[in-house]
């Protein structure tokens, strides 16, 4: 195996040679290859359109929402393949939080973070409900700030609180995996660096993928980068190496701005 | 020279403030036009049915046409009422929507997850020309399916699934926007939390949509709230109050024809219309208020 791509003793997450197109050949991830560190953060970075989102979304296969996808490969979540089980167990072990806060309008903020369980009709007690509601809303630390406005809908919260509600709806399943994909993108810088702050503190309990656009953002908070490049994974390397050190050409390229 | 400027600066202003008055009258005169039908109809059905218009009138069923001639022969008002017509057109509106509304939601959303494909616009045209059918040939189509195939005779049935036909495309139609307005992203937050794509369309999609689905069906309840035709065609009209779907059944509209063509019930006409009338303003009210309250 190449040496531009870091091993990973005891992954909690493997993906070998996955390749996705939509349609027939156009290919969006080409043959990757690579293990995810457990109760890290990994960032996922490159130029626009060179197939983070569509590799990030393949890990818990919500790829599979658009039409004539194809996807090759195989991903192992705990060394079980992720196609052997149902998407809805799947999604339970893998969450995932977006670019744009997404909150469910019709909701309160209590049922946005309990929504998991009430969607897929799952039977809890009100006090187990609560206890997984105010665990969550701690986690994120949005608790103080919502907690007499519980049974309000989630609208009048900023953008940086959205997204912590929605980081808490993905918390409530207390996932192994969160994917994010570029969650700060739409937020102003100080809501950006009380999400960065939270990721940190996330990850002594769960494995966190960060798709992001801002070098910076992965310089500071993660402990590995993925570098892609036109669908290929051109180097996976511990952050500070690959920003100290690129091994690729094209990766310091991108690093030093020359594109992206 | 600056004389002349000054002089031809206040023509100009005169021949603006002349436009202004020009544009300002024909935009007052056009309104007026549009406008005046409706004041009229107000007015008139005010002046001529609100008499008529008491307690009686919605609990009792129609007078005989003997009833009606001593009355207006005695210069009283006509005794009874259009019970027999409110609670047809209610039975009828209720059973069209209990048609109309599951069918055509599961179509529209059909049409808005297959933007694009040729079926679903092929399905969309077709809906366009449904909405083009005149209402008298969805009669006549109710009239050879359910009271020649179905009931054996004219029934309330018939008449709502004449008046079921003509919801659908407004519902489709009304759907498929509605749905096209609910963020991407809300769907997804759904299908990250693993739930099956049938709940995220029932618990998701639906509430999140739900004024915009309220007020298509309120307003196609009000378009075949009127309508007539069909209804001549299909549940012909009864003299008592009737809850049996099976059964020919009276409907507001129908009532105003018949009192139409009855000299003795003229006023009765104007009764019947302004409730009828009444009913359909405040079901636009009411859906007007709906999308403003949650959009
Ligand atoms: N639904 C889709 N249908 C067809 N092609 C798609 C679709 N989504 C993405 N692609 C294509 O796949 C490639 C990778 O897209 P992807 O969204 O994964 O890139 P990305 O790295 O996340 O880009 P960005 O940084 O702009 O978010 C692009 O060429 C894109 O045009
Ligand atoms: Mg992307």
């Amino acid at each position: 195996m190449s040496d531009k791509i870091l091993q990973i003793s005891n992954p909690v997450l493997s993906i070998s040679n996955l390749s996705i197109a939509y349609g027939k050949d156009k290919y969006a991830v080409k043959d990757v290859t690579a293990d995810v560190k457990r109760n890290a953060i990994t960032a996922i970075m490159g130029p626009s359109g060179c197939g983070k989102s569509t590799l990030l979304r393949a890990i818990n296969r919500m790829h599979e929402l658009y039409p004539n996808i194809h996807t090759q490969g195989e991903i192992k979540l705990n060394g079980e393949s992720i196609y052997g089980i149902s998407t809805t167990k799947l999604r339970r072990k893998i969450g995932m939080v977006f670019q744009r806060p997404n909150p469910f309008p019709t909701m309160s903020i209590y049922e946005n973070v309990i929504a998991g369980y009430n969607l897929n009709g799952s039977k809890l007690k009100k006090s187990e409900k609560d206890e997984i509601v105010e665990s969550s809303l701690t986690d994120v630390g949005l608790l103080d700030e919502v907690k007499d406005s519980l049974n309000k809908k989630g609208n009048f919260l900023s953008g940086g609180q959205q997204q912590r509600l929605c980081v808490a709806r993905a918390l409530a399943f207390k996932p192994d995996v969160i994917l994010m994909d570029e969650p700060t993108s739409a937020l102003d810088p100080l809501s950006t660096a009380k999400i960065e702050d939270l990721l940190v503190e996330l990850k002594e309990h769960y494995t966190i993928i960060l798709v992001t656009h801002n070098m910076s953002q992965a310089a500071r908070i993660s402990d590995n980068a993925m570098f892609m490049y036109l669908g290929e994974l051109v180097e996976y390397d511990k952050t500070k190496v690959m920003f100290t050190n690129p091994k690729d050409s094209r990766t310091e390229g991108y690093l030093t701005g020359k594109f992206g | 020279m600056e004389r002349e400027a000054i002089i031809g600066e206040k023509d100009h202003s005169n021949w603006r403030e002349l436009k202004n008055r020009l544009f300002f009258g024909t935009v007052v005169v056009l309104a007026g036009i549009t406008i005046s039908p409706i004041l009229l109809i107000v007015y008139k059905l005010l002046a001529k049915g609100l008499k008529q218009i008491n307690f009686d009138f919605f609990l009792k069923v129609a007078p005989d046409t003997l009833q009606a001639m001593t009355a207006v022969r005695n210069g009283e008002i006509i005794p009874g009422g259009i019970a027999n017509g409110i609670t047809g057109t209610i039975l009828m509106v209720v059973v069209a929507s209990l048609i109309a509304i599951p069918v055509s939601i599961v179509i529209g959303i059909f049409l808005y997850e297959n933007q694009g494909k040729k079926y679903a616009n092929l399905i969309r045209s077709l809906t366009d020309i449904l909405q083009g059918v005149p209402s008298v040939v969805l009669g006549l189509i109710a009239y050879i399916w359910i009271v020649q195939g179905v009931t054996k005779g004219f029934s309330a049935l018939a008449g709502s699934v004449a008046l079921a036909i003509m919801m659908l495309p407004l519902i489709i139609r009304s759907t498929e926007e509605t749905m096209k307005m609910i963020p991407i992203s809300i769907k997804e937050a759904g299908a990250a939390l693993g739930v099956p794509y049938h709940k995220i369309i029932l618990k998701v999609m639906i509430p999140s949509g739900f004024s915009g689905l309220m007020t298509g069906i309120l307003l196609s309840i009000s378009r075949v709230l009127g309508e007539t035709a069909p209804l001549m065609l299909t549940t012909l009209g009864s003299t008592t109050i009737n809850f049996n779907i099976t059964k020919p059944t009276s409907a507001v509209p129908l009532q105003i024809w018949e009192f139409y063509n009855n000299p003795n019930m003229i006023d009765l006409v104007w009764s019947s219309s302004l409730f009828l009338m009444g009913f359909v303003l405040t079901l636009n009210i009411i859906a007007k208020r709906i999308s403003m309250k949650y959009s």
